[in-house]
């Protein structure tokens, strides 16, 4: 039987009725036609379909959407604003950060909310000391931060760097 | 995916009354593992209860010095606890050399705890696994064993344990504490897994219908000297092929007491405790730690193509034991 509930994505109040077993994947994609997230192995590996979920990124696919009525939920093509691109967006494409570009929104959403994280002190596999208060995202942390993100084309040497680069600028908004 | 109904309770007691009246169905959470075998038809509960909201999802000081984890603190929240990572670094660390950031965000304290083997077997529903299908046989035993435990196995069943967290939790004598329809229990959480024996589809000791709703550490002085190591095929994202947990508390050169936990290498988080009782009051040297890990091994008994494991557990419990601030 299908459960209504609400979703506010991309700035925008959605209302849908949904099966129970469709994951919040299915939900955008196929239901509301916001097609950002993508469904690369949809068992939680591949990090295509990240997501800002209430603010945190998560695997959209590994996520039932009954279970997220009323989440706010941000994708890759809410991070622009007025037409202005996110930063992170601006520094993949400066940085030539993709070569097929599947992988892609869901590598700049992860970036984007791997950088609050980091932003809010959180340690990392790699931290030497967990008692630091702040973490500096050299290569090596933003590797291990990113690595629930895989881009099969192997543009990640050029993905560090666009990255690193919006963390030393702008940062997080 | 098999159609399921899905149910919400208003608080805890509700929840485990609401799936005790059902024949099988599964608490929600997180859902990262959960909702995945049930993608691939290896779990197909008639019910799922979400509980996400309903236990707590904060970390509360303990009157004796413990910590109280509530069952919906996220795996990102407990790493990055500053209490956790001063006073027990060895359960943020393995924490965080579990899974990805953004799965450690959605995943919580229970759903860690309950999370199912990796087997190849297990999620391959083309082949016998005693655990997916009891009665079916075990494709393990002489299929590719490499991942497969060392210790603990029986004839029906080599799957590991895949969990980094419940690891150190158990090198810390954490304490499970339930919600069933029987009533409120408190499980060592020794006590909370099983080995396979004749029933590897039971992988824990929980009820039907029996909610975990938080998990204490108790306190541990040494606990602050303590730290986890992991070995796995590819430096991140990976379950660990051997992983070890370890506390250590030395004084004037000799070992006064130690915790040690072993991940990757059998059903359950395996306690070393054959290796702190050679380790209690011997020196702090390289010899006393290599000395300790071989007796934990001395019983393993590899497959096939797992014999590499054994001499690994030994290194990485050496290594980790000497890595150990007190031990410098």
């Amino acid at each position: 039987m299908d459960v209504g509930i609400t979703l506010k994505v991309d700035g925008i109040q959605q209302r849908i009725a949904v099966d129970p077993r469709t994951t919040l994947l299915d939900a955008l994609r196929e239901r509301l036609g916001i097609y950002g997230p993508k469904k690369g192995c949809d068992h939680g590996q591949c990090g295509a379909c990240t997501v800002l979920l209430d603010g945190m990124r998560a695997n959209s696919c590994l996520a039932l959407a009954v279970a997220h009525d009323g989440a706010e939920i941000i994708t890759a093509e809410g991070l622009a604003e007025d037409g202005e691109l996110h930063p992170m967006q601006r520094s993949f494409i400066e940085h030539d950060a993709f070569q097929c570009g599947y992988c892609t929104p869901g590598q700049i959403v992860s970036a984007v909310g791997m950088l609050a994280e980091a932003e809010a002190g959180w340690p990392s596999h790699v931290t030497r000391d967990l008692g630091a208060a702040d973490v500096p995202l050299t290569d090596e942390e933003i590797r291990e931060r990113m690595s629930g993100n895989l881009c099969r084309c192997g543009a990640y040497a050029n993905i560090v760097p666009a990255i690193r680069e919006t963390a030393a600028g702008a940062g997080p908004r | 995916m098999k159609p399921f109904r899905y149910e919400r309770a208003e608080n805890v007691s509700g929840a485990v009354a609401t799936l005790a009246r059902e024949r099988t169905g599964e608490f929600l959470a997180g859902g990262t593992n959960l909702v995945d075998l049930m993608k691939l038809d290896i779990m197909q509960p008639d019910v799922l209860v979400d509980v996400r909201r309903l236990t707590s999802g904060e970390i509360e000081d303990l009157p004796d010095g413990g910590l109280r984890i509530g069952a919906a603190v996220t795996n990102s929240d407990l790493a990055a606890d500053a209490r956790v990572r001063s006073r027990y670094p060895v359960l943020s660390q393995a924490l965080l050399s579990g899974a990805s950031g953004q799965l450690r965000n959605l995943a919580t304290t229970g759903g860690n705890l309950l999370q199912r083997t990796r087997c190849a077997y297990f999620y391959d529903t083309t082949t016998p696994c005693n655990k997916r299908e009891p009665g079916t046989g075990c494709s393990a035993l002489q299929g590719c064993n490499s991942g497969h435990a060392i210790l603990g196995a029986s004839p029906h069943c080599v799957a590991t344990h895949p969990s980094d967290m419940a690891v150190a939790m158990t090198a810390l004598d954490a304490v499970v504490r339930t919600r069933g329809p029987a009533g409120e229990r408190e499980i060592p959480i020794s006590d909370l897994y099983r080995l396979p024996g004749q029933e590897p589809e039971r992988d824990t000791t929980l009820e039907h219908a029996e909610l975990i709703t938080a998990v204490d550490l108790p306190p541990l002085e040494f606990s602050p000297n303590s730290r986890y190591r992991k070995v796995r095929e590819r430096a991140s994202y990976a379950f660990a092929l051997v992983s070890v947990a370890a506390a250590l508390r030395v004084r004037d050169g000799v070992v006064l007491d130690t915790r040690i936990a072993l991940g990757g290498v059998a059903h359950k988080p395996w306690r070393a405790r054959k290796a702190e009782d050679v380790l209690r009051g011997a020196p702090a040297v390289q010899e006393s730690f290599r000395a300790a890990a071989d007796a934990e091994l001395a019983d393993a008994a590899p497959l096939r193509d797992n014999a590499y494991k054994v001499p690994l557990a030994v290194n990485v419990m050496t290594r980790t034991l000497l890595d150990l601030p007190e031990s410098r």
